[in-house]
């Protein structure tokens, strides 16, 4: 019980953090913390995440999608989703904010930088795995090509496609985490600044930040459960 | 300024705080600090960012590669261990790192467990999929030639799945280099260091960033090698 106490302990002061402000040590007890400025932050980093995300989603989309149809790009697709991984995010962050400067603008194209990979790869991979009969039977059928993408090809891509977004959702709501460093700031300055807001901070900061990026994949995961026609549920996945 | 001028000391601590550029104050890359400062600011930091990648990606394996081997014979256990593992790839791990806080405190050891739960689903999840890809009539062909199940796991079913084993293993190894910079802020280690201690200097954050995509060009590469060496029979060509 005892091992069990001090861990319980700081969850709830890290709790109290969020809902009561609390004083700070460096600020000359000015209080920080509460709930005020706890969804002010969280808003801030929901908000460059959506911002970024539907970035990432305008430029990686439709050439994904483009190359994907047409089945040509397949080295360029797979080598940027490749590359795009091996990233450093703090490094990305830190660049874009000591040479090109801080800012929601800036940090929302560097972290549309970590969404397109992912995006644009599984946009290729999801539409080239899509049945080629099918797609044979809708050229058949006298479908015009863009109808064969948004009938056909498509919603046979959903779950790849799918896995695409939440991949670059992920990434892009981590990453946000760290974006004080750039001037914007997110939940991730209870974590980044301790010295402001005590170990309480810290703890509530990572709470609330595990709890948003879950809280998005759960939707998002959802949202691609609706996208699935039904007749994919059924088959073997 | 010329440098003569100025005493050693003062030139040194000159370049510590601001990290100046002697030739080129506004240069974007300082060719002559990093050549200067490579072995003495880098050396540590690279070598500690290979120990963290190393360790949460051998740990992520042993761990990874017993949970599917479990429940590639236990079917009933694939979802759960899916969201399982699925939720500790979805945690940020600068978040992660934190959450340990309470338990484990500040430290190296908290940064590997973080990025070792991170590697956990995508290594899991290529093995299983490569343990199920293995064609059923290959598996009757070792049970007919009377193969234990033991033994068709490991002489027919892992060799078999080490192509995408290893593919999982890569993509692990890759993003763990990358996330890697960001245990700074909970152990001190790896070459986020250099980019966190010199967030106005962008010689040493771009220094830090090129060494760690190379390490991560240099993981891939060796993990490819692997699995060729240990996939003879894919190199056949029929």
């Amino acid at each position: 019980m005892t091992a069990l106490a001090s861990p319980l302990a700081s969850i709830g002061g890290a709790i109290e953090f969020v809902f009561e402000a609390q004083p700070s040590n460096v600020t000359g007890g000015k209080l920080v913390g509460g709930l005020s400025q706890t969804v002010e932050l969280a808003l801030t980093q929901l908000e460059v995440t959506v911002f970024a995300l539907a970035l990432s989603l305008v430029v990686a989309l439709p050439v994904g999608l483009w190359l994907g149809h047409r089945g040509t790009g397949e080295l360029f697709a797979i080598a940027l989703g490749n590359a795009g991984r091996g990233i450093p995010e703090l490094a990305l962050i830190a660049l874009m904010a000591a040479v090109i400067g801080v800012g929601v603008l800036n940090l929302t194209v560097a972290l549309a930088v970590l969404g397109i990979p992912p995006i644009l790869t599984n946009a290729f991979t999801g539409i080239r795995q899509a049945d080629r009969a099918s797609v044979e039977a809708a050229r058949g059928m006298g479908m015009t090509e863009l109808q064969i993408l948004t009938r056909v090809e498509m919603p046979l891509a959903v779950p790849i496609l799918m896995a695409g977004v939440r991949g670059a959702t992920i990434a892009i709501v981590a990453t946000a985490t760290i974006a004080p460093l750039a001037g914007v700031l997110t939940l991730g300055d209870y974590i980044i600044n301790e010295n402001v807001y005590g170990e309480d901070g810290v703890l509530a900061g990572a709470i609330l930040v595990a709890l948003m990026a879950l809280a998005l994949e759960f939707s998002l995961a959802g949202l691609q459960r609706r996208l699935t026609s039904k007749g994919l549920k059924l088959g073997p996945a | 300024m010329i440098e003569g001028h100025v005493p050693l000391s003062a030139a040194v601590e000159i370049r510590e705080r601001g990290g100046a550029c002697e030739e080129d104050p506004n240069a974007l890359y300082c060719f002559d600090w990093a050549r200067e400062h490579l072995v003495e600011r880098f050396e540590t930091p690279t070598i500690q960012h290979l120990k963290l990648v190393l360790a949460a990606v051998v740990l992520g394996f042993v761990i990874a590669f017993a949970l599917a081997l479990v429940a590639h014979r236990r079917r009933w256990l694939q979802p759960p261990l899916l969201a399982a593992t699925g939720v500790l790839y979805t945690i940020p791990s600068v978040a992660f790192f934190f959450l340990l806080l309470p338990l484990t405190g500040r430290g190296v050891d908290t940064a590997i467990i973080a990025l070792t739960a991170f590697n956990l689903q995508i290594i899991y999840r290529n093995t299983l999929v490569g343990l199920a890809n293995v064609p059923a009539a290959v598996k009757d062909a070792a049970r007919g030639m009377g193969l234990t199940n033991r033994q068709l796991l490991w002489r027919v079913e892992v060799p078999l799945a080490t192509p995408e084993i290893v593919a999982g293993l890569r993509i692990a190894t890759v993003s763990t280099v990358a996330i890697a910079t960001l245990a700074v802020f909970v152990s001190g280690w790896g070459l986020g260091s250099q980019i966190k201690n010199n967030l106005n200097f962008p010689t040493a954050i771009i220094t830090a960033g090129a060494l760690a995509i190379l390490i991560a060009i240099l993981f891939d590469a060796a993990l490819y090698l692997i699995q060729r060496w240990a996939t003879p029979w894919r190199r056949v060509r029929t």
